[in-house]
């Protein structure tokens, strides 16, 4: 059993962060020095006074009793992704359509676009990523004591994630809902029918508390399996110990899709809740935050301006015709600068693996296994909910 | 002559605490026992500046506050609108409720298996030799996982018990084995008389002890041995049964039933206890069953040749001569053997049982953040909960040990 004492001067936004990470990892520690809010550059070797209390910090740190991973999450992300020359990126432990590895081992989905996508605009190379599986319990420990970069495992944005455990969300990626999957042969068609059910859960997620309130709401019982992984719960509901499977609606889909008989399970009309789904931050590192976001908006951007994996070669070999792309892709104005980026940062983004609706297309649209439509995920343009602010 | 004077009684001096050696132990235990304060102090100031620093405070108010989450197996009434605090209890209950099950059955396989292990019969002897080397030598959460695994995917479940030509059907219509766990009838009391029939049955019990006690005593006094078993049978069964047709059948029994998609009625041990329990039962009870073996080993084989010299058959000499001083020696790790089934019972989560970890330690927790005050509180059950189980078996360790007359 882990303690939570921390010993020592963790600075407060450090302590802060660690506060959820009670699973024991080696502290990080990091040494960049500022001095009103300037770098300090040092040659090696030298140790200036700062650097001598910090290193009081690591040794205090160090001294955290059994297990709290003391991490002072560094400010400065962009600086450690770029000294490391990778983007750890948080993403599910395996969840076919969103992030799995393949047959090779090298994941691929609509969440992994997204940390490729990141890992082209800041280090121009979007294989320079180490994905670390996550589950819906370690997620947040794992961002908050800094063991990942970024956090992109649909994740539902909610108020108490992003005020109370202190992380920032920079967008959604997908908006979802809870969902039911039913057995064909149960021959149920409504949620409504489920009283008296057994209803696998992933445990710790937002899934739990919509699923005791659907039911109460309705007034009928159910009976919860709580489960740590999407495989787990497969392997339990396939074998029948539980009658039905809930969560997010794509992540039924996607599971549904590796069934070996797909046609075998019903996805039931009702979606209980509001699951926007998206990437997150740590709080306090609000340049990095502005880079995760930008690169999701640039993303979506491409899309309703028509940049595509296809053409932009084309389109950012010289100034176009449309100011806005030419923003975009950098052959007009600083917007790479303003973020610390190269001015093609937005370019390598989308040609990591093309544009929204690209990686839509490729890892969960109609025509793949999964088969979601784009219902709420269409560019606001085509009645749906996706509006990237402005480049500008 | 040699006169012995005492040494001079000088007044205490102050550097007689580094000096003497009467004092210089203290010396050195006071400061390391003012430094381990002083550091334990640092550390719990450190935690609360740095929380206050962060905003943040110790707060233990969200036990108050609506847990929001369903618990499938309920000792005490909870719904999701129950706080925190009664879903920790729950937790709790629900903790010692598999523990109490594993530390029973762990201690009948490891006595069992322990003596067995002496047998002088070749293949009872290796076979639990292979038992305590497998079951110990294998970590507990992969015994929980295998057993809860085979549980799923080799048992029915409960919609193949559907249908006119079922793929399953229950044992003697009374116990349904599913994937989902195990179904048992559930003895329904009807009214006062119920109650009476219970009651026969534990003045019974205790008049069966009570009998024991008086043959062993008329056995010292005058040597009579007084049979036992047959009367402790009858008086276990007659009178009960008597009285349960004298007051007309006043107990039913509640059958487990398939009604919509599970069984109703009945009880239900669900798979996740049922894999858990087993799985620190058999574990545990290969560790028990070595300290079995080590206290009866620790009998001198003397005993054993006097007592058969005595006349005594060889059941008598290991219930009257060999166990009761054996027990001296297992009863001590014994101890620690059911705090480790207490303690490990925290992997319930790895099945999803759940038991206080799960609740207060994982859903509660991750729901409002608060991770320093409920791990803090889970230190505190559990340490509560050792002491207290290590409290109870050093009485019964003070019965059982050598009378030094």
């Amino acid at each position: 059993m882990a303690v939570v004492l921390c010993a020592a001067p963790l600075t407060p936004e450090a302590f802060k962060q660690s506060l959820g990470a009670l699973r024991g990892r080696d502290p990080l520690i990091h040494y960049t020095v500022y001095r009103d809010g300037k770098k300090i550059d040092r040659p090696l070797g030298v140790t200036t006074q700062e650097e001598v209390k910090m290193k009081k910090t690591a040794f205090y740190g160090a001294l955290a009793v059994a297990g709290l991973a003391a991490s002072t999450a560094s400010a400065a992300t962009l600086d450690d992704v770029r000294e490391r020359g990778v983007l750890n990126c948080g993403v599910t432990t395996g969840l076919v359509g969103f992030a799995s590895p393949d047959a090779n081992g090298v994941w691929d989905g609509f969440d992994v676009g997204v940390c490729r996508a990141v890992a082209a605009a800041v280090l121009g190379d979007p294989e320079a990523v180490e994905f670390v599986p996550t589950t819906g319990k370690t997620r947040f420990t794992a961002l908050a004591s800094g063991e990942i970069d970024m956090l992109a495992r649909n994740t539902t944005w909610t108020f108490s994630r992003d005020v109370d455990l202190k992380f920032e969300f920079v967008g959604i990626n997908y908006y979802d809902g809870q969902g039911f999957m039913v057995p064909r042969d149960l021959g149920v068609s409504s949620a409504k029918d489920l009283d008296g059910a057994t209803v696998c859960i992933q445990t710790g997620t937002t899934t739990e508390l919509n699923l005791a309130d659907y039911f109460r709401a309705n007034n009928i019982s159910y009976e919860p399996v709580p489960i740590e992984t999407n495989a787990e719960a497969q392997q339990q509901y396939l074998a029948g110990a539980c009658d039905v499977y809930t969560t997010d609606a794509s992540g039924l889909a996607a599971t549904r899709a590796s069934f070996e008989n797909p046609g075998d399970h019903v996805l039931l009309p009702e979606i209980v809740s509001k699951e926007p789904l998206g990437p997150l931050v740590r709080h306090g590192d609000n340049d990095w935050g502005d880079i995760v976001r930008w690169t999701l908006n640039a993303l979506i951007a491409a899309e309703e301006l028509g940049v595509t994996s296809a053409n932009i070669e084309e389109l950012a070999a010289a100034p176009t015709g449309n100011p806005e792309v030419n923003r975009l892709l950098g052959t007009e104005g600083e917007l790479g600068a303003m973020l610390g980026l190269e001015a093609d940062w937005a370019k390598n983004a989308i040609a990591a693996g093309g544009n929204y609706g690209e990686l839509f297309e490729k890892n969960i649209g109609e025509n793949t296994p999964i088969g979601l439509a784009r219902g709420l995920n269409a560019q606001w343009t085509d009645g749906g909910l996706l509006y990237s602010p402005p480049f500008r | 002559m040699t006169t012995v004077t005492d040494p001079p009684q000088g007044s205490f001096r102050l550097s007689m605490l580094i000096n003497d050696t009467r004092y210089r132990s203290y010396t050195f235990q006071f400061i390391a026992l003012a430094l381990l304060i002083a550091f334990m102090a640092y550390l719990g100031m450190n935690l609360v500046r740095n929380l206050a620093a962060a905003g943040l405070n110790i707060s233990f108010g969200f036990l108050g506050e609506p847990a929001g989450y369903d618990i499938n197996q309920r000792p005490i009434e909870y719904d999701s609108q129950s706080t925190h605090f009664r879903a920790a209890a729950v937790g709790i209950l629900n903790t010692l409720i598999v523990a109490f099950l594993a530390c029973v059955t762990a201690t009948i396989f490891g006595v069992i298996a322990g003596v067995l292990r002496l047998s002088n019969n070749w293949v009872i002897r290796k076979l639990m030799s292979f038992y305590v080397e497998i079951f110990r030598n294998i970590p507990v959460l992969i015994w929980i996982i295998i057993i809860f695994s085979i549980m799923t995917v080799s048992m029915p479940a409960p919609r193949a018990f559907r249908g006119e030509n079922p793929d399953s059907s229950m044992l003697f219509d009374m116990f349904a084995f599913t994937n989902r766990g195990v179904y048992t009838p559930k003895p329904v009391l009807d009214g006062a008389a119920g109650w009476i029939v219970i009651a026969v049955f534990i003045a019974s019990v205790i008049g069966i002890f009570a009998y024991r006690r008086y043959a062993t005593k008329k056995l010292y006094a005058t040597g009579q041995l007084l049979p036992t078993f047959w009367p402790s049978i009858a008086m276990f069964f007659v009178p009960t049964i008597l009285v349960y047709f004298i007051l007309g059948r006043p107990i039913t029994l509640d059958y487990p039933s398939l009604q919509g998609f599970n069984f109703q009625g009945g009880i239900q041990l669900r798979g996740s206890l049922i894999a858990l329990w087993f799985a620190l039962a058999i574990y545990t009870g290969a560790f028990i069953a070595e300290n079995v073996r080590a206290g009866i080993q620790a009998i001198s084989k003397g005993q054993t040749e006097a007592a058969a010299s005595l006349g005594l058959r060889p059941g008598r000499i290991m219930n009257l001569v060999i166990l009761p001083q054996a027990l001296r020696v297992i009863i001590p790790p014994l101890i620690s053997q059911y705090l480790n089934i207490t303690k490990n019972s925290s992997l319930a989560i790895a099945v999803g049982y759940m038991d206080v970890t799960a609740t207060l330690g994982g859903i509660t927790l991750n729901q409002t953040g608060r991770a320093i005050e409920a791990i803090l509180l889970l230190m505190l059950f559990y340490l509560t909960i050792s002491l207290l189980i290590s409290a109870v078996m050093n009485v019964y360790n003070n019965s059982v040990k050598l009378k030094e007359r």
